[in-house]
C-alpha cells in the first residue's frame, strides 16, 4: 500500500528560495516499521532538499530491492523513481545519468543490496565516479525476509535471532574509499545535525558521493548485543568533524573561530566547513581515512562525518567525453548521418 | 593421368586451412574480395577457435554464379597451409579435386589419397629466398598462394592489385611488397602447373549493386541511424564486434565539431546483468539503448529483461547467437535462444523478436528496434547468429530514407502535461491498444511524475496487492503483445518456384537458415517435390503466419537448434495441429547446407507420405 499524506499545508509554514515549503519535498507516507532508522534518514533528505532548494523534479531517485530500496517513496513525490532488482540499482543509475547529465541523482540502496547480491555493481559504480549521491541505510541485516546477518554485521553482534555473526564484516566506507570515491562520509541516522550538512554536500558534489548511513533496525536487529542498534551507536559514534554546508551565493554568516575550521570548495562555489571534533582526520588523504576507519572500529567505536573529500573534477561524463547537452535530448539531425554518407558507406563495401 | 578431375566454372568451394594468429585471414580476405569484384556471388566463412594463438582455423568460401549463399558442403580446392590439420584439409576433399600445399618438405605419404590433385608450391623456401625478416616470410606466405591461386583459376590479376591498393590506401609503402608476392605466386604457377585448372572462373556481371558486409557491422551502423545514445555491453563472442562498429561509426559521426565531445556513451560494464541495467536506466531516462550479447548473457540479462516487460521500459538486445548450451561452443553457429529470448523471466512474461537473414536487414531491424521499443515500451530482442554476424555476407545495399522520423512512442511532454485535463496515470490505456503513456524523468514541476517497480502496481502506477489490479495490469499487457502484431516486421512468403504446382508441402524458416532452405526449395523443385516457404521475421506471429500454416498439410520447420525451438513457439503461439509441423534440426555449429535440407525432406516424405514421423527427421543422418 502506498499511504498519501493529507494535503492541507499550514499558509505560513516557511518556505525555500524557490517558495517551496518543506512539505512539499516529502513523499507519501512510510510502511516501514516505527521507529525504523530508514525514515530518519528521509526526513534528512527531505530536509536537505528544502534547504539546498533543488526543484525535486530535477532529481531521479532509483533504489534496488529491500527496506532501504522502498524509502524512495518517502521523499520528493514530484520525482521520478525508479525501484529496479535486487542489487543493480548502480547500473540502472549509471545508464540513467548517461542519458541526461543534468539531473540530480539520489540512489538508495542497503547493506544486503550494497554489501552482498550487489557489490559487484556498487564497486564499478565507485570506480566509474558517476556524478550521484550514493546513500546505504546499513543496519546490518535483512530486515524484509526477517532478520537475517547481512555483510555488514559485526563479528560477534546478534539480533533478534541470537545468534553471533561469525564471518568478518565488509566496511563499505573503506571499499569506496579503495575503488577511488570522490566523497565519502559516514552518519548515523539519530544524528541529524550531521546528516543534513552531509546529504547537502554530497548532492552538490560533482561525482560519487558515498554515505553510509548507520540505520537501526528496531524489529530485528535494536537487541542489547547488536552493534548496529540504536544504543550501541549512540555510546560508540566517535564524530571525525562538524561539517557546514554553505551553498554558493550565499553569504556566511557564522564565524569560525581562526584555524578550527578548514574550508573546501566545490565546483559550483558551494563551500564546506569542517570543524575537528573527536578526530584530527585529514580529509584530503583517502589513506589517512582508512587507517582512521580501522583504528576506530579496533575499539568498537564508529567513526562518522566527512572521511574524505576530493575536488577535482573527474566525473564519469568528463572521463568519457560526452557532450554538455543531455545525449535524451539529441534530435535526428544529431543523431542521424543521412542516405548521402549511407551511399558513402555501400561503395566502400564493394 | 586419367584420375577424375573436377571441371566447373563459376561454382566451386575453396577452403583454407590456416594457423589462428598468422595473417592469414588478410590474404584469404584479398580472394574472396576479388572474386566478388569480378562480378561473382561469393559466401566466405570463418570456421575459427575459440583462441587466439595457435589452432587451426579454416576459411571456406562458396561461389556460385546462380547466387546461393548457404553453405555447399564438400571442397573442391584445399589450400593446406596448416600441418596440424593436414589430413583434415585432405580427407574433405571431393573425388577430383585440388590440394595446394607448401611443398618445401614432401608431403606425408601417410595421409595422401590416390583420387585428388596435388598442387605442391615451396612457399616456405620462396619466402626464406626472398625475406630476412621473419615476420614478412610468415606474412606474405599467405599472399603467395592467393597469387599462384589467380593463374590457376584464371582470374583477374588486375582486380587483385587493383583490391590491394585499395586495402592499402594511406599505407602506399605496402603496396608494392604485396603486390610483388602476388606476382611471384602467379609466375610460380604458371611455370610449374597447367593453368587454369579444371575448376576457373570468369569475369560476370552479378553484383553491381551488392555489397559485402558483416551482420554485426549493419548492426553496430544501424543503431548509430536509429539514434541510439547509450551502449552498456559486456565482451562476449560473437556479440563483440556489434558495439565494435557502433563505437567505429559513432566514431566517424557522432562527435562535435566544435567541441570534439561524444554524442554518445559507449560504457563497458561490469557484467551483463549491469549492461542490460545501464540500457533500462537510459531508456526510462528518454535515450534510446541498446546492448548486445550471445546465450550465456542472455541468462544474465532474464531478471532485467522481466522488469522491463513489467514495468515498461524500452529495451534493445541484440543477441547475435552461439552454440549452447553453457559455454557451448563459443566460435560456432547457432538458433539455439528461441525460447531463451522469447520468454525470458520468470513469470508470464513474452518478448518481441526480430530475425534478420541479411546485413541489410540487420541494418533495418536494429534502427527499427529503437522505434519498436519506444512504440511498445518492452524489451525488444534482436536474433542474429555467429554465421550472420561474424561473417561477410554478401547483401542488397543499406538504404535509409531521410524524411523518416524516429517514433519515440507514447510520450507526454512538459506542454502535453499542461494541457491535460485528467490526472495522469502511467498505465491507463488510455486509447485501448494497450500502451499507455508515459513521462521522461524531469518533465514537469507539479506533473507526470511516478515511481517505477518490477512490484505489482496499479493504473497510477502505485504499489498494489489488489488481485484484481495485478490481472488487470497482465491482461493489458497481453493486450499489447497483440498491438504488437500489427507492428512487427510480416513474414516474406517464397512460393513454390514452378507457378503451375500447386503444393500442400510448406517449409518455415527464419535467419541464417534462408538461404540454404530457399536452395533446397529450388533443388527440390528440380527433382519434382514442390514446397512453399515462409521465412519468419518477428515474434509475435501475426495472421499470414497463421495462414500459411492452415494453407499446408505439412510443414518442415526448418532451424539450427536441437529441440525444435521455433516448433515450439508455434505450437504455442498458433492454432496449427502440432502433428503437421515436421522439425526439421540442424544444429552441428556449422552454417546449414542445402544438401542436408534437401536430404532431410527426401527421407521424410519417402518414409512416411500422408503423417510424419518425427525420428527420422532428428539429426541421425
Amino acid at each position: 500500500m502506498t499511504y498519501h499524506r493529507p494535503s492541507f499545508r499550514h499558509p505560513d509554514l516557511p518556505t525555500n528560495e524557490l517558495g517551496h515549503t518543506r512539505q512539499y519535498y516529502e513523499g507519501a507516507l512510510s510502511t516501514l516499521c516505527a521507529g525504523c532508522g530508514h525514515d530518519s534518514v528521509s526526513a534528512a533528505i527531505v530536509q536537505a532538499c528544502f534547504e539546498l532548494a533543488i526543484e525535486p523534479h530535477h532529481v531521479a531517485k532509483l533504489s534496488g530491492i529491500g527496506c532501504s530500496s522502498k524509502t524512495p517513496a518517502y521523499f520528493l513525490n514530484q520525482a521520478h523513481g525508479f525501484n529496479s532488482v535486487h542489487g543493480r540499482m548502480p547500473s540502472v543509475a549509471t545508464g540513467a545519468n548517461a542519458a541526461n547529465r543534468q539531473m540530480a541523482y539520489i540512489g538508495i540502496s542497503g547493506d544486503g543490496d550494497s554489501a552482498s547480491i550487489g557489490f559487484g555493481q556498487f564497486s564499478h559504480v565507485v570506480r566509474r565516479n558517476l556524478n550521484m549521491l550514493y546513500l546505504v541505510e546499513n543496519n546490518g541485516c535483512y530486515g524484509l525476509t526477517k532478520g537475517q546477518d547481512s555483510a555488514t554485521a559485526d563479528v560477534g553482534s546478534a539480533g533478534k535471532r541470537g545468534i553471533a555473526t561469525a564471518f568478518e564484516p565488509i566496511d563499505l566506507c573503506a571499499q569506496a574509499l579503495q575503488l577511488g570515491a570522490t566523497f565519502v562520509a559516514r552518519s548515523f541516522s539519530g544524528d541529524k545535525q550531521q546528516l543534513v550538512p552531509l546529504l547537502k554536500a554530497a548532492i552538490t558534489h560533482k561525482g560519487f558521493a558515498f554515505i553510509d548511513v548507520i540505520s537501526p533496525c528496531v524489529t530485528f536487529n535494536n537487541t542489547t548485543t547488536s552493534t548496529k542498534s540504536y544504543d550501541h551507536m549512540r555510546e560508540h559514534v566517535r564524530q571525525a568533524d562538524v561539517v557546514d554546508f554553505v551553498p554558493a551565493e550565499k553569504e556566511i554568516t557564522v564565524d569560525y573561530a581562526p584555524g578550527t575550521t578548514k574550508e573546501l570548495t566545490l565546483h559550483d562555489g558551494s563551500v564546506i566547513h569542517l570543524t575537528k571534533a573527536q578526530s584530527d582526520l585529514d580529509t584530503s588523504d583517502p589513506h589517512a581515512a582508512l587507517n582512521a576507519i580501522h583504528d576506530h572500529k579496533v575499539r568498537g567505536e564508529v567513526l562518522t562525518g566527512l572521511l574524505y573529500l576530493d575536488t577535482e573534477l573527474h566525473d564519469f561524463h568528463r572521463v568519457i567525453n560526452t557532450m554538455p547537452t543531455p545525449l535524451r535530448d539529441l534530435q535526428e539531425k544529431d543523431l542521424c548521418p543521412g542516405g548521402d554518407v549511407l551511399q558513402g558507406i555501400n561503395s566502400g563495401l564493394r | 593421368m586419367s584420375k577424375h578431375q573436377i571441371t566447373s566454372t563459376n561454382d566451386f568451394v575453396i577452403r583454407f586451412a590456416n594457423v589462428n594468429g598468422t595473417g592469414s585471414a588478410s590474404a584469404n580476405g584479398l580472394f574472396a574480395k576479388a572474386l566478388f569484384r569480378m562480378g561473382l556471388p561469393i559466401s566466405p566463412k570463418n570456421i575459427f577457435p575459440s583462441n587466439i594463438q595457435g589452432l587451426p582455423t579454416w576459411y571456406e568460401v562458396r561461389v556460385s554464379e546462380k547466387g546461393y549463399l548457404g553453405r555447399r558442403g564438400g571442397v573442391d580446392i584445399s589450400v593446406a597451409m596448416n600441418p596440424q590439420s593436414l589430413k583434415q584439409d585432405i580427407d574433405c576433399l571431393q573425388a577430383g579435386g585440388y590440394l595446394m600445399y607448401d611443398s618445401t618438405k614432401p608431403l606425408d605419404i601417410r595421409v595422401q589419397r590416390d583420387d585428388v590433385h596435388y598442387l605442391g608450391i615451396p612457399l616456405t623456401e620462396m619466402c626464406q629466398r626472398e625475406y630476412d625478416d621473419p615476420r614478412k616470410r610468415q606474412l606474405f606466405k599467405n599472399v603467395i598462394y592467393v597469387g599462384a591461386l589467380a593463374a590457376l583459376l584464371d582470374m583477374d590479376f588486375s582486380v587483385l592489385t587493383g583490391l590491394v591498393a585499395d586495402t592499402f590506401k594511406g599505407k602506399e609503402k605496402l603496396v608494392l611488397p604485396n603486390i610483388h608476392a602476388l606476382e611471384m605466386g602467379y609466375q610460380y604457377a604458371q611455370e610449374h602447373f597447367q593453368c587454369p585448372l579444371g575448376i576457373r572462373v570468369e569475369r560476370r556481371d552479378l553484383t553491381t549493386e551488392k555489397i559485402m558486409m558483416s551482420g554485426n557491422d549493419a548492426l553496430g551502423l544501424g543503431a548509430v541511424y536509429g539514434g541510439a545514445t547509450v551502449v552498456g555491453w559486456y565482451p562476449i563472442t560473437p556479440s563483440t564486434s556489434a558495439v565494435e562498429a557502433f563505437e567505429k561509426y559513432a566514431n566517424k559521426f557522432r562527435i562535435c565539431e566544435q567541441t570534439g565531445c561524444k554524442k554518445f556513451a559507449l560504457i563497458q560494464a561490469e557484467d551483463e546483468l549491469a549492461a542490460i541495467g545501464i540500457v533500462l536506466g537510459a531508456s526510462w531516462n528518454g535515450a534510446r539503448s541498446f546492448t548486445a550479447t550471445s546465450g550465456p548473457g542472455v541468462s544474465l540479462m532474464s531478471e532485467f529483461l522481466g522488469l522491463a516487460y513489467f514495468a515498461e521500459v524500452p529495451t534493445v538486445l541484440f543477441d547475435i547467437q552461439r552454440t549452447g548450451p553453457s559455454t557451448g561452443m563459443p566460435t560456432r553457429t547457432q538458433q539455439s535462444d528461441i525460447l531463451a529470448a522469447a520468454y525470458a523471466s520468470h513469470g508470464d512474461t513474452k518478448h518481441v523478436l526480430l530475425f534478420p537473414a541479411t546485413p541489410k536487414e540487420c541494418f533495418e531491424m536494429s534502427a527499427l528496434s529503437f522505434d519498436l521499443a519506444d512504440r511498445l515500451q518492452t524489451p525488444i530482442i534482436l536474433l542474429s547468429d555467429l554465421d550472420l554476424g561474424m561473417n561477410d555476407v554478401m547483401s542488397d545495399p543499406l538504404e535509409w530514407d531521410d524524411s523518416r522520423q524516429y517514433d519515440r512512442g507514447k510520450v507526454l511532454s512538459r506542454k502535453d502535461l499542461e494541457r491535460m485535463d485528467t490526472p495522469f496515470g502511467r498505465y491507463r490505456d488510455v486509447d485501448d491498444d494497450g500502451i499507455c503513456y508515459r513521462t521522461y524523468p524531469g518533465s514537469h514541476p507539479q506533473k507526470g511524475a511516478y515511481f517505477t517497480r518490477g512490484s505489482s502496481h496499479n493504473r497510477d502506477a502505485a504499489y498494489t496487492e489488489k488481485s484484481e489490479d495485478y490481472v488487470d495490469s497482465m491482461e493489458r499487457l497481453l493486450k499489447k503483445w497483440h498491438t504488437a502484431k500489427s507492428l512487427v516486421p510480416a513474414p516474406q512468403r517464397y512460393d513454390n518456384p514452378d507457378a503451375n504446382k500447386s503444393t500442400d508441402l510448406g517449409m518455415l524458416f527464419f535467419g541464417t537458415t534462408t538461404d540454404a532452405a530457399l536452395e533446397a526449395q529450388n533443388i527440390l523443385a528440380e527433382e519434382g517435390i514442390h514446397i512453399n516457404a515462409l521465412r519468419v521475421r518477428a515474434f509475435p506471429f501475426n495472421d499470414q503466419v497463421e495462414a500459411f500454416l492452415s494453407e499446408h498439410q505439412q510443414i518442415f520447420v526448418i532451424e539450427q537448434n536441437r529441440d525444435g525451438q521455433l516448433r515450439t513457439l508455434l505450437m504455442n503461439e498458433c492454432s496449427a495441429d502440432p502433428s503437421r509441423l515436421i522439425p526439421l534440426t540442424l544444429y552441428d555449429g556449422m552454417p546449414v547446407c542445402a544438401q542436408d535440407i534437401r536430404r532431410e525432406i527426401r527421407k521424410t516424405l519417402k518414409v512416411n507420405n500422408v503423417m510424419p514421423l518425427r525420428a527420422q527427421t532428428r539429426g541421425d543422418s
